[in-house]
């Protein structure tokens, strides 16, 4: 095990960009920017990039508060104020935070909304948090309502419908509220840019189809995919980081090293896997630990795909700046169906030479739980690798429970290395 | 017929849940499809008109042993969701030709997908429902939907639908809601003739039984539930809200009474009541469903409340129409809808000054003495002090 901490300059980069973000935020009033808060899942980055418009992401927040060890202060907040202890607890962390101040992740207050756009894609919780937020902000809503892939296709109809919404419901919205009229050429330079950048993103998330896997594509995966699910597609500094993160990538495999881990360098990859679900935020070190411990390396995830399945051939396409704004919304991750869900996994088991599959079940998100049962074994039947399940939160830490998790994934790996014929180490 | 035979009958009905009646109503006739649908709402009117029964699911309520149920479902998702695949697993719902899991929630999305893994031979679909309520961008969508659905509908019956018999469809079930109507309004003017199990079991047979079926036995009710001389009791009268999905057990809805509420308004079976009567009944008819839905005032959870500060409005409207003297917030554990609602709700309501008490269930609560205390407890706070 390695004892030196080991950076990467693509993450030195990430992490400055995203808390320069967070700066501009602090910012953003006394420089009279508007605030745009959206989801990420089927977020529209390059038309409110279009607008001048800075965006906050209420589930980056939640996930950054999970991270620092605030989120179970907010979500008991939340619950003293009469929300409910089954819902989900990125909401109730969310809004805990705003009541006790809304502190960044700088430690700078977050700057109020000038628009709440609800972007409806494959999570019926996001409809709820915004109705919960406008009761507390001045400012208009505006909902994007995205279709459900519930056949498996996205359909002529579905794409009219959404790129109707965006120019005939958010574009004048934007136009009000920023006072700027939209420059579609612009709009069409930073999807031309979003591509370029998503050619580097796909470009790293199918290195890990390399022995030994060069990145983990879950934990690991969560750097990879930041800037380009948060506020920074469409712009130069995405192009710059997604530049350098696959060149760092190709070096890795042409080194034949493993992933960067924050316990060092994984250098015995013993295990390859596939995720499906979110990751812990609470315990996301300790999580991610218990692979490193094992050799275990996540070699693709789902979860990265919630903000764009760029893997399976989307581009965002410039010369039709409406429809590919509207196809990227139909297309993520969880606007998905199930039986897509299960192809993808036992697809990503195939194409990556996983050993098995993983299934972290959160209890806050019922878009992505309800039915991962059925999935493990229709998964199974597919590939026929074997998966396991886990049950761990988004951000409540009172649902991380470290020896249930680690007994769990310790008889996986035994019988994953019996099934492979190795001795058992972990 | 007497009102105790038709309770009866009702109560046979929802007792059954190897949908007998399904069956017997496809064997008298030939080619009949039946399709089932899960709660809140599905246009009924699509199904009709193609010759298919639609046949409301709601789970197995506290009847059903769960085994199969349970292990595609971690404890932290709603009971409803096990119950139904429960049904389905045990061949309970072979009589059905096809399922339509409306936009509900996350649970009922995922569980269209299920479906489709467990019954591939079967006719699925995911009923996606509008959000935007301009007719001219949300109707659009809507009405294209409304149309694919009726399509693959006719392909399953074998039966192409005409416009005229779309709209005697939609004559049938506005004459449907307005009969559910008058038993609720019956029932918010004189509690005492219409316990809130009678109101609940008649609208509960309106999910199987054939709308003009459904209809004579309304009316029926109707015209002998005024005869009936029932003791009137110093009950407190409450609205019951969060229960339009997974069904209550019919003993809660018992227990509320026996602990003093008249329960004169509520949102268990919706589709019952559902838009009304306001479906226009000339022109053309998928544009008449789909404007219904667009421009009713109507409120429940699954349905986006538009950007112009009225979330809460529709059930304060509510409680005034009923002069109900406060709200239970009765939910389903787990149920995402009901549950991120409610602050918002009771927020509406307190700026009204109207009381409310909450409490959760599932549908196969048996713990029924602390939801009976609760809502005695409130119940007594509203007759003793006039507010809560």
């Amino acid at each position: 095990m390695s004892t030196k901490v080991i950076k990467e300059e693509s993450m030195v980069k990430q992490k400055e960009m995203i808390a320069d973000h967070f700066k501009k935020l602090a910012r953003a009033k006394a420089e009279g920017k508007k605030v745009v808060y959206t989801f990420v899942p089927g977020n529209l980055t390059e038309l409110l990039l279009a607008f001048d418009c800075l965006a906050v992401h209420p589930e980056i927040n939640a996930l950054q508060s999970g991270m620092r060890k605030k989120s179970g202060e907010y979500i008991a907040e939340a619950e003293r104020a009469g929300h409910s202890e089954d819902v989900c607890t990125y909401v109730k962390c969310d809004i805990g935070m705003l009541m006790k101040g809304n502190i960044g992740p700088t430690g700078e207050e977050l700057p109020e909304p000038d628009l709440l756009l609800l972007s409806y894609t494959g999570c019926y919780t996001f409809m709820k948090w915004f109705e919960l937020l406008r009761e507390r902000y001045n400012c208009p809503t505006v909902m994007i309502q995205v279709p459900y892939q519930g056949d498996g296709e996205i359909t002529p109809k579905m794409v009219e419908y959404v790129t109707r919404q965006l120019r005939e419901v958010l574009v004048p919205k934007l136009e009000e509220v920023t006072g700027k009229k939209l420059d579609e050429a612009r709009l069409q330079e930073l999807l031309a840019s979003s591509a370029r950048s998503e050619e580097n993103l796909v470009h790293v998330l199918e290195s890990a189809k390399h022995r030994p896997s060069p990145i983990d594509a879950y934990f690991g995966g969560v750097y990879y995919i930041g800037p380009l699910f948060t506020s920074f597609r469409g712009t130069p500094e995405a192009e710059e980081y997604y530049q350098m993160a696959a060149d760092e990538v190709d070096q890795r495999v042409a080194a034949g090293l493993g992933p960067v881990t924050p316990e060092g360098q994984l250098e015995n990859e013993r295990f390859r896997l596939v995720v499906e679900g979110p990751p812990n935020w609470t315990h996301f070190r300790e999580f991610w630990k218990m692979f490193y411990d094992a050799g275990a390396v996540i070699v693709a995830s789902t979860y990265t795909k919630v903000g764009g399945t760029y893997d399976r051939g989307f581009r965002h396409d410039p010369a039709r700046p409406w429809e590919t704004l509207a196809e990227y919304c139909l297309g993520c991750y969880t606007n998905l169906n199930l039986p897509d869900r299960v192809d993808m996994i036992a697809d990503y088991v195939r194409d990556y030479h996983a050993d098995g599959f993983l299934i972290n079940s959160v209890k806050s998100c019922n878009s992505f739980s309800a039915g991962q049962l059925v999935i493990l074994r229709h998964v199974e039947e597919k590939c026929g690798k074997p998966g396991a399940f886990i049950e761990s939160d988004l951000v409540d830490p009172r649902y991380f429970s470290p020896s249930n998790i680690k007994n769990r994934l310790e008889s996986y790996f035994q019988m994953l290395a019996q099934r492979k014929g190795q001795e058992v180490t972990a | 017929m007497t009102i105790t035979s038709i309770i009866e009958r009702c109560q046979a009905l929802y007792d059954d849940l190897d949908l007998g009646y399904v069956k017997e109503w496809k064997a008298a006739g030939t080619d009949r499809k039946a399709v089932g649908y899960l709660p809140t709402y599905i246009p009924r009117e699509l199904l009709w008109a193609a010759g298919c029964l639609p046949v409301g699911i709601v789970g197995g309520g506290d009847q059903l042993e769960i085994v199969k149920g349970d292990a595609c479902f971690q404890s932290y998702i709603c009971h409803l969701p096990r119950s139904v695949v429960e049904l389905g697993l045990s061949g309970r719902l072979d009589c059905l030709d096809g399922m339509l899991f409306p936009a509900t929630c996350d649970v009922i999305r995922n569980l269209s997908g299920i479906w489709k893994l467990y019954f591939p031979d079967k006719y699925v679909k995911y009923f996606d429902i509008p959000h935007n309520y301009d007719s001219a961008i949300g109707g659009e969508f809507y009405e294209d939907h409304l149309r694919e659905i009726l399509g693959e509908i006719e392909l399953l019956s074998g039966h192409q639908v005409t416009d005229d018999e779309l709209r005697d469809a939609i004559v049938l079930y506005n004459e449907n809601r307005r009969l559910a109507d008058a038993v609720y309004e019956l029932r918010a003017k004189e509690p005492w003739r219409v316990p809130a199990t009678d109101c609940y079991l008649l609208m509960r047979a309106g999910l199987v039984l054939a709308p003009d079926e459904h209809c004579a036995m309304l009316r029926e009710y109707l015209e002998l539930v005024r005869l009936e001389d029932r003791p009137l009791r110093d009950n407190a009268r409450v609205l019951v809200v969060g229960a339009f999905c997974e069904q209550p057990p019919i003993d809660l809805v018992r227990a509320l009474e026996y602990a003093g509420c008249y329960v004169v308004e509520d949102d268990f079976l919706l589709i019952n009541r559902w838009l009304g009567d306001t479906t226009a009944e000339t022109g053309e008819p998928i544009r008449a469903l789909s404007e219904a839905y667009l421009k009713t005032p109507a409120e429940t959870s699954s349905r986006y409340v538009d950007d112009d500060g009225r979330k809460g409005r529709y059930l304060v409207d509510l409680v005034r129409k009923s002069g109900a003297e406060g709200v239970v917030f009765a939910a389903p554990s787990f149920c995402d809808p009901a549950l991120l609602d409610r602050p918002m709700l009771q927020a509406a309501l307190d700026a009204e000054g109207i009381g409310h008490t909450a409490f959760k269930y599932s549908e196969n609560t048996g713990q029924l003495q602390p939801i009976r205390e609760q809502a005695g407890t409130f119940a007594d706070t509203i007759k003793l002090w006039g507010t809560v």
